[in-house]
């Protein structure tokens, strides 16, 4: 974002296609060329692969009609368009009630609410799954509370019950968060007026609340099918290995990167990210119902009777112990000496803290270290896109933000593979292979975040008046330092946002990472709470470590929110 | 609109014409008392006005008579029947909100059939409704478009048109004219008016534009600080404003401090003049000469006015040029007073400077308590 032309200011107003100065080549050059060297390439290589003869190298379809014929992969891509489609479905019976009740009744605690319902984002949903074994699991203390009451045992975590429970528990807030913002968006004329003619209660919000909050709605739905249908570490550490992403995974890992079959897997997973991402955008295309008109009035909160308040906080209550029973059970484990076929541990200690820290600080710095440089990459380059397209005028420059959000689309392990695939024969000087350089996780997670970062970025850019540069453009100000001493300090909000969101989720990601990490000393947090859950001996440990991630993401959350927080109040009475 | 239609709807809604009664009504948000003591009767088929600044309590108000606001005290009737305690979905008074509320993800058609739907009403009595309605505000050929679609003044017809389907028993309409543009403005209110005289139902008009409802109502409650201030037709209000409030908020008002004399037949102005007054503004405390700059006249400061008139010597002190008139600001004693003078081509106007006079006609001299 520093290098900008120091040309002439070109007119922001003009409405033609206008010549990038060179400093803007030299940006675009840089975008591009990032881009195109780690999303690119590594993905089109997969793509390629996918298609070639393994023997030959000529255009071919056999792998897929491998695929095809195997009842192998043809069970596993079932089951993860079940599962995904299911976490969705259990997602939407967490969100729902959430999201309505806060948005439209006169509640006590709604914030309370909306922030412990957005808690389970930060943390691996992974690190919950060793934990809600531990509550929900056949032995697990719900189960055993309910054989001893009334001799029934649940199997919410069986087989894909557990991928389904523990993903939608983890990824239902991508559904609150949009939910909620488009609830709030509704001008309330919209439900008096729908009440004026006759229509209230289950009616008016099957009519007129959910149609009219359905983008929002269809928006978080469709992040949780990719979400979903993408992941790798947790139907792993379940031990469900008939699924896309943890075949995808093993074939590369255990029969080698020449094995085509991997590829082919990568290409569906690719095909359904898209085409979810396709059905997000027609629901959501020309209904754009942010409706708080001229006039209209903002949220129409509604009191309730006592009877249904309580009933009301009921549902709340249960939901909130249902999303946030992986925190609850993770801390249990990280403090406990032993806990099987019991509903609490035996004994507390704090052992397990003591010795991951000694044993295995280098994971968490490490995962400060990638986490702190894949955010600080995403801003730059979002900073940088926000800019060209939003204030340029430059031909083409739309195609930026479509590179960029392309990611969105690309699975972690299909990354990761891709990765593998372009550059394991490339060494460094040292003779190091690059795939086996730390640096590579950092831009692997850089590159999967970077749409989120981007996202921020735009959105602060877009609420800066262009007149606030044009002013300072008129006092003498060069494009560049107009950036640098305008847009730059008016977007921190936006920036630190985009940091942060890049920086939390890049903590706790393991997908990509799972396929770059190739010596454990280089292996973020993730890796290293993976690797000692897979040993009952290591829970403990590993729980330690999933408590450690969730402060450092709660914290860097908390800290982002001040920013932003005190950004907004600096710039308040400014519009 | 056309309003050449005559169709079943228009006579079912005549028939269901009902009159509100508004008694005692207190209304408060917290601290904030926002209806203080209302009473207000408005007939079956009357053209009401709820008018005052903004802030004053009228939407507050409106809403109230839909049944979105709770009033801590006090009924409200519609037709006889008190439907205080009534749900809006339950009461049967249409209401078109000021931002036209129209469904974005309805069609033109499908939003004017909602309220009917609501009532389980049969699928082929809901289509000749929703055409009848849309007929009424001549916008049957865009039944299939979607709201934005439309341009603002068609987004209000369908409004209009998806309230009134439902055959309600009053019209509630919350500043309808506020989201268009100046002309259309003019337009429209003429078009309300002639469909709420065709269709004889009773309609409330919420605005805080005095010419408004002036033009269309036939009579105006005027609010302000959550108190009914006055109630009459816009006539009776301009003429006999009840208190300061009314008299400045509609149109502009001169205002002359005096004091009654000790025998109570004589107001004496600041300035030393005396003007007899009339029985009735010896209720006054504190009573002040008021009038409007089209009932004065300006004058030659050394003649004597004719009889029944009294004549006040000043300076010119700025004009402002109206089109058919030329306001002229004139300092009297102390006083800053404005008298229009009918503007005729080719005559000049006085200059700020100029020795004039005023002569007040006593029988268009109001007296209102400060």
């Amino acid at each position: 974002m520093s290098t900008h032309s120091l040309a002439a200011p070109q007119s922001s107003a003009s409405s033609k296609p206008s010549l990038a100065t060179p400093g803007q080549w030299l940006t675009i050059a840089g975008i591009v060329g990032f881009l195109g060297l780690f999303l690119i390439v590594p993905v089109g290589m997969v793509i390629l692969v996918a298609f070639k003869d393994p023997n030959t190298g000529a255009f071919t379809l056999v792998n897929f009609a491998d695929f095809l014929k195997n009842p192998l992969f043809l069970r596993a891509f079932w089951n993860s368009f079940y599962v995904s489609i299911m976490s969705v479905v259990w997602a939407s019976v967490l969100a729902l009630p959430l999201a309505y009740l806060t948005t439209r009744f006169d509640f006590r605690g709604s914030g309370v609410i909306q922030t412990l319902g957005i808690i389970p984002l930060i943390m691996p949903p992974f690190a919950g799954a060793v934990a809600m074994q531990l509550l929900f699991g056949r032995n697990g203390t719900i189960n055993l509370l309910l054989g001893d009451w009334f001799g029934v045992n649940i199997p919410f975590m069986e087989g894909l019950n557990g991928v389904i429970f523990v993903q939608s528990v983890h990824y239902f807030p991508f559904i609150l968060i949009n939910l909620t913002a488009s609830l709030r968006n509704i001008d309330r004329a919209m439900e008096e007026a729908a009440q004026n003619l006759g229509c209230s209660g289950f009616r008016l919000f099957r009519r007129i609340v959910f149609p009219l909050a359905m983008p929002g709605y269809v928006a978080g739905a469709s992040l949780v099918f990719i979400k979903v249908f993408d992941d790798l570490a947790t139907p792993l550490l379940l031990n469900v290995k008939d699924m896309l992403a943890p075949q995808a995974y093993l074939r590369i890992t255990s029969i080698g990167l020449k094995d085509p079959t991997g590829y082919v897997i990568s290409v569906v997973l690719i095909v359904f990210s898209v085409l979810s991402l396709w059905v997000a955008s027609l629901a959501t295309r020309g209904r754009d119902y942010a409706t708080v008109q001229r006039g209209g009035g903002g949220l129409s909160k509604r009191e309730m009777k006592p009877r249904h308040m309580i009933a009301a906080y009921g549902v709340i209550a249960l939901i909130l112990f249902l999303v946030l029973s992986p925190h609850i059970g993770l801390f249990l484990l990280s403090i406990s000496t032993i806990w099987s076929y019991s509903p609490l541990p035996d004994a507390y200690t704090v052992q397990h803290y003591s010795r991951v820290v000694m044993e295995s600080g280098q994971f968490i710095t490490n995962t400060l270290l990638y986490a702190s440089l894949a955010g600080l990459i995403d801003v730059v380059l979002g900073t940088a896109i926000a800019y060209l397209v939003i204030r340029t005028k430059i031909a083409g420059r739309q195609w930026l933000d479509y590179l960029a959000s392309a990611a969105i689309a690309v699975p972690g392990v299909v990354l990761g593979i891709g990765y593998l695939r372009a550059y394991y024969g490339v060494s460094l000087p040292s003779g190091q292979s690059v795939t086996s350089f730390w640096l590579i996780i950092v831009i692997a997670l850089a590159v999967r975040r970077l749409p989120y970062a981007l996202r921020a970025c735009m959105a602060a850019m877009q609420q800066i008046s262009v007149s606030l540069e044009e002013a300072a453009e008129n006092l003498g100000a060069t494009k560049a330092r107009t950036i640098r001493r305008i847009v730059v300090p008016l977007m921190t909000g936006g920036i630190a946002a985009g940091f942060v969101t890049s920086f939390a989720t890049a903590a706790v990601e393991l997908s990509a990472t799972m396929m770059l990490v190739q010596n454990t000393s280089d292996a973020p947090l993730a890796y290293g709470l993976y690797v000692f859950m897979q040993s009952p001996a290591g829970r403990g440990a590993g729980a330690a470590l999933g408590i450690i991630a969730v402060l450092i993401v709660g914290i860097s959350t908390y800290l982002s929110n001040v920013i932003a927080e005190r950004d907004r109040a600096a710039k308040a009475g400014q519009t | 609109m056309s309003l050449n239609v005559h169709n079943q709807l228009m006579d079912d809604i005549r028939h269901n014409a009902a009159g509100i009664v508004i008694r005692d009504v207190n209304l408060s948000y917290g601290q904030t008392h926002v209806l203080k003591g209302i009473n207000l009767t408005i007939e079956p088929g009357e053209f009401f006005a709820f008018l005052g600044p903004s802030g004053c309590g009228k939407t507050t108000l409106l809403r109230l008579i839909a049944g979105f606001n709770i009033a801590q005290t006090g009924t409200v009737s519609v037709g006889g029947a008190d439907v205080s305690g009534l749900p809006p979905w339950k009461r049967d008074v249409g209401m078109v909100f000021q931002s036209y509320a129209l469904w974005p993800h309805m069609s033109v058609a499908q939003n004017v059939a909602f309220g009917l739907e609501e009532r389980r009403i049969a699928r082929d009595e809901i289509i000749s409704r929703v055409d009848q309605a849309l007929e009424l505000v001549g916008l049957r050929h865009l039944k299939d478009r979607k709201p934005s679609q439309l341009s603002g003044g068609q987004q209000q017809r369908v409004a209009l048109a998806r309230t009134i389907a439902i055959r309600p028993k009053v019209l509630l309409l919350d500043e309808p004219l506020s989201n268009l543009d100046a002309k259309m403005r003019v337009q429209v209110r003429r078009e309300l008016r002639e469909l709420q005289q065709e269709l004889g139902i009773t309609t409330i008009f919420v605005t805080h534009d005095q010419e408004e409802a002036n033009t269309i109502c036939d009579r105006i409650a005027v609010m302000h600080d959550g108190i009914v201030q006055q109630v009459g037709s816009p006539m009776d209000l301009y003429d006999r404003p009840a208190n300061l409030f009314v008299a400045n908020f509609l149109g502009t008002a001169n205002i002359l401090p005096g004091t009654l004399s000790s025998d109570r037949k004589l107001f004496r102005l600041a300035g030393g003049s005396d003007i007899p007054v009339a029985a009735d503004v010896l209720a006054l405390d504190k009573p002040q000469l008021v009038f409007r700059p089209q009932n004065a006249a300006l004058a030659d400061e050394r003649g004597q006015a004719a009889e029944g008139r009294t004549r006040l010597a000043g300076e010119v002190t700025n004009s402002e040029f109206l089109g058919s008139s030329v306001r002229y600001g004139i300092r009297i004693g102390g006083t800053d007073v404005l008298v229009d003078v009918a503007h005729q081509s080719g005559v000049e106007p006085l200059r700020p400077g100029s020795r004039v006079a005023v002569d007040l006609d006593h029988a268009r001299a109001l007296y209102l308590n400060a």
